[in-house]
Order: structure tokens, then C-alpha cells, then sequence
């Protein structure tokens, strides 16, 4: 039997890295990439191969680490979710004019619904806009198998190249052979240019031109080409072409029988830049029909508008994730058939924080010290905080300070300013929160900055921050304090507390108003380690305080609507604390408003 | 499509239930029956607490994703999720619901309860309900209480998780997969 082993679409995507000879990966984690560096960690720590892996403050840091790596002329690649390319777009937009020396991949993860982002935007159309080609796996199989093909296109035409998945490609799994792990035995060699690696105005005009001119021939290049899928009818009438996940979805839905050679079906590989001959090919159809997440690149490269149905003119819709049963009657439509779409019930429940999460504390702190607060929130598992009523703007990375410096601003001149409260991780402080509190500091600006600090970046499924002392091999490293980061930022009044202890937080949060009032922004830290870490620190943390119900509690349930831990649950007229799901971490002692949750 | 080899499957739950072991011991059962296989998982955000939903598809399959209907069976850990999901099976489709759950509502369709949260209390293992649902629905196939069977039995299911996964996991695996398979078969 063939070595084929069960793989998600990252494991697929760091699988072949690795078997491309690879010689350093970084990241900065985020839904739906982050187990790409960690898979591609697992594989160096087993193999030994003297790979560079990390994790990178942002994915700024993390795309222009991994380039330079390529400027030394080895294969390098850096991987991110699709928002995180917008962090790293500006070394990705002049690394495009500079080109590549050794191979170079940009891994973009799309999170077309979105399941787990701000945005449903589509990295296509930044590859796009940076004049980079990118590719569209459909599978975690094909992932695996665009890496070599991507890091020769980057070689062949000294260009970085985009790998574009999907959440449903990156959370796939699927049957995968795996290759050889490679060692391309490369020794790093920079050559100085400075006409093209420290390019000034004058020399980047060349370079715009070289890279058009790569573009021009890179949408010849034969392996990346469209392929046909299915024998299609006689005569051609109807085409439709798909990429990604789309086109896996199609390659099923048009075997079905009462479609089996209905229309010739095509795969686009490489939606950017579309390939020449194809654009010319689809004129001769009737009709094509473009169907693709989440924007319409393709759509847009095919010049025959009056012929050409998709998001821009046609049924496709715009926003969401296409769903089979959509693209279903969407295809039979095209066809004139009749279709019923059946669509899925809406409702679900909606997630929580964890039983025993210290940010729950914190926002419960939170909204006891400055009750009529703007609560400025940002990227992690404390979004969740928003379900507590201490969440009041989410924006992207960083921006919980500098969206409470601007509430400041806003209302500096106004009789009676409210308290201005942001909430911000570990890991997001380090990722873009540093430069945001530079400038608070520098403005003067009076809010709390409350930094939940879990020592973990937790949403992603725990990666280290800088200030854990080991990197995403378990490789000893030196971390960065927060503390003296925050001291260092110039801020005068930092307070570090233990989130379980309430009374003393909500005191500290108190002071730390009081101060912003007059002396501009305070930061009051809030360490306790993520209960999902097993690591000895988070271990010696663990307490152990039981709690009962007493059977003075009436039902009011006001600790569920606020205070929402899983354990209290209403049985019957009265809340009750499930055993099973309960960590004993007693914060909910300070809940009740008729203390009828007690020590055991 | 041939049902008997080229199977469907949703497990539907909430975060935290353990869906995602259950999908993975079924693939990971189908790889080593030499079957083709697809699955597609919720993460990130999805998985606090929320619901989640899992789809295997074994066999002859390109699409990660089930359309409705075409299901032929569904796991469902959390009840309150059976509404919500109840239209990936199609007629003639089996669905497991762990607690109680009523058919009336579906009678197209193949409805078997069973309060596995009892069962895994029952034999010491609080966080195994998830197997104890999933040897539960091994046992009605073995049985033949649904057509087509399960593309895999209750032994091959065992030896996927012996193989596949660490000492520590199917320690504690297979005894809950046999309790959910006893209370099927009346054993």
C-alpha cells in the first residue's frame, strides 16, 4: 500500500515545504493558517533538517525575515492568515519589484464566511495588486502538490509567489502520500545590487518594468496552466471555470447525473495572471460561467463581458462562502434546469470564553470599575468579551489603544469625558499594540489599558509569545518582558494583577482611572496563564476553590447573563454549577448580587 | 455512487464535545481500509463552546463539504443540534442523537437516541461521550438496524484508533466505544 497518511491542509502545505527543501519558514498565527509553521515545526523537530522555524512578533516581521532569506538565494516561506497580509503588505509590495533570488512563497489563508475574521477579503486580488502570481489549491492534496511548482515559478522568474488556500482547504483532511524530505544542501550567498536590493525611484521604474514583463510571461507558463476536467459536450456552448475549493465542490456536482457533460468544466490553478491563451480560449464559448472565492479575479480577466457570467454580472453571489448546494443550482441555472435550493436552518449556539478563563474575570473587573465605560476590545479569544457587555468596538490587530486614544481625543473637550477602558492579549500587544501605547504616551491620551495576558496566544491554539522563553520548535529563546516594555513606552503607572483575585483588579483598575485622568495612559497587566496550557508555569497556577449554589438563589439569573461562565447553568427555577465543566477557579464568588453562590 | 463504500457522514456537536476526535478516528478508519478520504472541521472562534460540525466524506469524493440530503448517516452529540443540521441525511438516512430525541419529526428517516452522558459517567470517563456515541452507532450497523452498514465495523474502528493514535488515547478510547456499542446491541 502506498504511504498515504491523514493530513489537515496545513500539515499537506508545511509537508511539502519541507520536501521542497525549504530552509526557513515564519508565520505570525492566525484562523485559518496557524497550523501551517506549527506542522512545519513537528516535521524539523522530527527531521532535524536545520530548517529556521518561528513564530514572528507580526507578519510584517515574519515576510521580510523570510525574505531576506530568499535574497541569500535559499527557498524560504512565510505563512499568515488573509488580514495578516494586509499587516505585511508593504515588504510584500516592494519585495515584488525587487523580485526573488532562492524561491520565495507568500502562504495567504482566505476565510471566505467569514468563520473566524474581520474580513472575507480575497489575498487573489492583493496578489493581484501587488503584481505577484498566485495559485488556488482545491485540496490538501494539491496544496501539498503546488509548493515545488510555486517555488520553481519564484526561481524561473525571480518573483514571489502567493499559495492561496482556504479555510476549507487548510481545515481539510485528507488521504496524502507523502514525498522524500529534501536537503537542497544550499549555502546561503547574498550578492550585493544595489541597484535592485536597496532600489531608489529611479531603479524601481526598471523593475516595475522587469516585473510586468515576468507577469507577461508567467501567464504562458505551461504547468500552472487551466486544466480541463470532464470530456463536456460536442459542441461548445456552455464553459464554466472554477479555482480552489469551488472547483472541488464542481468536479463532484458535475458527475452527478443529470449534469454528467452539460458544459466543459475548467480548473483555473493560477487565477493571477490568468494564462493568455486561455482568456482567448473562453471567447469561443456561448457562455462561462466564473465561479470562485471571493472575489471575482478571474471574472475580471476575461475580456468578453457580454459572455462571461459570475459576482460581477451573473448569479454568484458577492459575499459568503459558496456552499456545493449553492454552487449546485447556481451551475444549473446556467444549464436551464430547474433547481430547488435547499438551504440550511440559521441559529447555532454562540461561542464563549472557557469555564475558568481569567479574561472572563478580567472583563468582569472590568465592567465593575468603570461601569459606563467605552470598553475598546481587539483581536483573540477575548473578542468574546463582547458577550459579557464589556466589548464595545473590535477593529483589527493593536487597535483596542489607539481606538482609546481616539475616543479620547473625541471627547477631551466635553464636560464630562467618560472612562475609556481597552483590553488587548499578550500577543496582540506585541504583534501592534507597542506602537499604538508609543503614541498614546506621547499624546497624552487618559484611558486604562488593561493587557490580559494569558502567556499564550490562545485563539490560534496556543502558540508562544515573545515573552515565553521558547520558540515554535520548543527551541530556548530570550523573551521580552511585558512590563518593562510597557515602562519602556513611557508609560508611568503599570500594575500587574492576578485576574482571580477581583476585588484587588477592580482596585487596581480604579487607581489606574483615577491616574489616566490626569497624567495620561495607564496600564494595569492581567496575568494568568490560559487553562488550555499544560506547561509547568500555567500548572503551579491552579487553585482549587469549590463552589455550591445555596438554596437562597431565586433564578434570577443574573450571573448567567453576566458573568456567562459554562458551569452556571439554570435547572429548573434555579442556577446550578455543572461539576463536569467547572474549574473551581471561585471567581464567581464575587458575582451574585445576593451571594448565594458560596465556598463549598 | 455506490453507498456501501462511498459514504457521507456529519458529526454535529459543540465545542469542546470532542467532534473532531470522532471525525478524525473515522478517516483515519477509512484510510486503512484503503478508502479515498475528505473531511472538513470547524476551528478557531468556532470552537469555544459553539457549534460545531464535521463532514466525512469516505470513498469517491472531491468536495470537502456534504451537500443536503446526501448524508446517509449523522452523529449528533448535542441535541439541540439536530434541527439545525437534520438536512445534510437524506430519506432512508440513520441519525444517532445523544439524549433524547423523538423521530416524530423525521419520519423519512432513521432516529436512534441513546443518553450516552449517562453511560461514559457510568463507566468513569465524564469527557468520552463523544466515543460512546460513535461505538453506539458501530453497534446499530454491526447489527444491521440500518442500510447500508457503516462503511467500517466495530473492529476496524478499534484497530484505526490501536494504530493510529497514541497509547494514551485508545487506553481510554475503546472502553468507551464498547460501552456505546453494549448499549446498542442489548449486550
Amino acid at each position: 500500500m502506498e504511504n498515504k497518511q491523514l493530513m489537515m491542509g496545513n500539515e499537506a502545505i508545511a509537508r511539502g515545504l519541507v520536501e521542497s527543501g525549504c530552509a526557513m519558514a515564519t508565520s505570525y498565527p492566525g484562523t485559518p493558517a496557524s497550523e501551517i509553521l506549527s506542522s512545519v515545526a513537528a516535521l524539523e523537530r522530527e527531521f532535524r533538517t536545520g530548517m529556521h522555524v518561528q513564530w514572528a512578533v507580526n507578519e510584517k516581521v515574519a515576510l521580510e525575515i523570510a525574505y531576506a532569506g530568499c535574497q541569500a538565494g535559499l527557498r524560504t516561506a512565510v505563512s499568515m492568515k488573509q488580514v495578516g497580509l494586509n499587516v505585511a503588505l508593504d515588504p510584500l509590495m516592494s519585495a515584488a519589484y525587487m523580485g526573488t533570488k532562492g524561491g520565495f512563497i507568500v502562504i495567504s489563508a482566505d476565510d471566505p464566511g467569514p468563520h473566524s475574521s474581520q474580513t472575507e477579503q480575497d489575498s487573489r486580488l492583493m496578489a493581484m495588486a501587488a503584481r505577484i502570481p498566485v495559485l488556488d489549491p482545491d485540496s490538501p492534496r494539491q496544496a501539498r502538490e503546488m509548493i515545488e511548482p510555486a517555488f520553481r515559478i519564484s526561481e524561473a522568474f525571480g518573483i514571489p509567489v502567493m499559495l492561496r488556500p482556504t479555510t476549507r482547504v487548510c481545515h481539510a483532511r485528507q488521504d496524502v502520500a507523502s514525498g522524500v524530505i529534501v536537503d537542497l544542501k544550499r549555502r546561503p550567498a547574498f550578492e550585493k545590487d544595489p541597484a535592485r536590493w536597496a532600489a531608489t525611484p529611479k531603479f524601481r521604474l526598471k523593475l516595475h518594468g522587469d516585473l510586468e514583463r515576468k507577469l507577461s510571461e508567467i501567464a504562458a507558463h505551461a504547468p500552472t496552466a487551466p486544466v480541463k476536467l470532464n470530456a463536456g459536450p460536442k459542441r461548445r456552448a456552455r464553459a464554466v471555470v472554477a479555482s480552489g475549493v469551488a472547483a472541488a465542490h464542481l468536479k463532484e456536482i458535475a458527475s452527478d447525473p443529470d449534469l454528467t457533460d452539460r458544459f466543459d468544466l475548467y480548473q483555473v490553478l493560477q487565477p493571477f495572471p490568468l494564462h493568455a491563451e486561455f482568456i482567448e480560449e473562453m471567447g469561443r464559448y456561448d457562455a462561462v460561467l466564473v465561479i470562485e472565492e471571493t472575489e471575482p479575479v478571474i471574472e475580471m480577466q476575461l475580456a468578453d463581458r457580454n459572455r462571461v457570467q459570475g459576482k460581477l454580472f451573473g448569479p454568484v453571489p458577492r459575499v459568503g462562502e459558496l456552499l456545493p448546494e449553492g454552487i449546485e443550482s447556481i451551475v444549473k441555472g446556467f444549464c436551464k434546469m430547474p433547481s430547488n435550493l435547499r438551504t440550511a436552518p440559521a441559529g447555532g449556539r454562540r461561542p464563549t470564553l472557557c469555564a475558568g478563563c481569567p479574561h472572563r474575570a478580567s472583563f468582569f473587573a472590568i465592567r465593575k470599575a468603570a461601569p459606563r465605560g467605552i470598553y475598546t476590545g481587539d483581536i483573540g479569544c477575548y473578542t468574546l468579551g463582547l458577550n459579557l457587555g464589556a466589548v464595545d468596538t473590535v477593529l483589527c490587530m493593536g487597535a483596542a489603544i489607539s481606538q482609546a486614544a481616539g475616543f479620547y481625543h473625541a471627547y477631551k473637550h466635553t464636560e464630562k469625558p467618560p472612562d475609556i477602558v481597552a483590553a488587548i492579549g499578550d500577543s496582540t500587544f506585541f504583534h501592534a499594540g507597542v506602537p499604538a501605547l508609543i503614541d498614546a504616551k506621547v499624546q497624552n491620551a487618559g484611558f486604562v489599558l488593561m493587557i490580559l495576558d494569558n502567556r499564550t496566544t490562545a485563539m490560534t491554539g496556543g502558540q508562544p509569545t515573545p515573552a515565553a522563553s521558547f520558540g515554535a520548535t520548543g527551541n530556548p529563546l530570550s523573551p521580552v518582558a511585558i512590563e518593562p516594555l510597557v515602562n519602556g513606552c513611557g508609560v508611568e503607572f503599570c500594575r500587574t494583577v492576578d485576574p482571580y483575585q477581583v476585588n484587588e483588579t477592580i482596585e487596581a483598575l480604579k487607581q489606574a482611572l483615577e491616574f489616566c485622568r490626569t497624567r495620561g495612559p495607564a496600564v494595569v497587566v492581567a496575568r494568568r496563564s490560559c487553562l488550555l496550557e499544560r506547561g509547568p508555569e500555567a500548572k503551579a497556577e491552579r487553585i482549587g476553590i469549590p463552589v455550591i449554589v445555596s438554596d437562597a438563589c431565586d433564578g434570577c439569573g443574573y450571573c448567567i447573563k453576566h458573568f456567562e461562565c459554562p458551569a452556571l447553568v439554570m435547572s429548573g427555577n434555579r442556577v446550578s454549577i455543572d461539576p463536569a465543566v467547572c474549574t473551581q477557579c471561585g471567581v464567581c464568588l464575587n458575582v451574585c448580587p445576593k451571594n448565594c453562590i458560596c465556598p463549598a | 455512487m455506490d453507498r456501501s463504500t462511498d459514504q457521507q457522514i456529519i458529526v454535529s456537536g459543540l465545542g469542546g464535545q470532542g467532534v473532531l476526535l470522532v471525525s478524525r478516528i473515522l478517516a483515519e478508519s477509512a484510510i486503512l481500509k484503503g478508502f479515498p478520504v475528505l473531511t472538513s472541521e470547524d476551528h478557531g472562534m468556532a470552537q469555544r463552546g459553539g457549534t460545531v460540525v464535521s463532514h466525512i466524506k469516505a470513498g469517491r469524493f472531491s468536495s470537502p463539504l456534504i451537500r443536503p440530503e446526501q448524508a446517509c448517516g449523522m452523529i449528533v452529540l448535542a441535541p439541540e443540534n439536530l434541527p439545525l443540521h437534520q438536512h445534510f441525511v437524506g430519506p432512508g438516512g440513520w441519525m444517532a442523537v445523544n439524549g433524547t430525541a423523538s423521530g416524530e419529526n423525521y419520519p423519512d428517516r432513521n432516529l436512534f437516541a441513546v443518553d450516552a452522558d449517562a453511560l461514559c459517567r457510568k463507566i468513569g470517563q465524564p469527557r468520552a461521550m463523544n466515543l460512546v456515541m460513535l461505538g453506539f452507532v458501530l453497534g446499530k450497523s454491526d447489527w444491521n438496524e440500518f442500510a447500508p452498514s457503516f462503511f467500517c465495523n466495530m473492529a476496524e474502528v478499534c484497530a484505526a484508533v490501536r494504530e493510529r493514535f497514541p497509547e494514551k488515547v485508545s487506553a481510554s478510547a475503546i472502553p468507551a466505544l464498547e460501552c456505546g456499542y453494549e448499549a446498542a446491541t442489548g449486550g
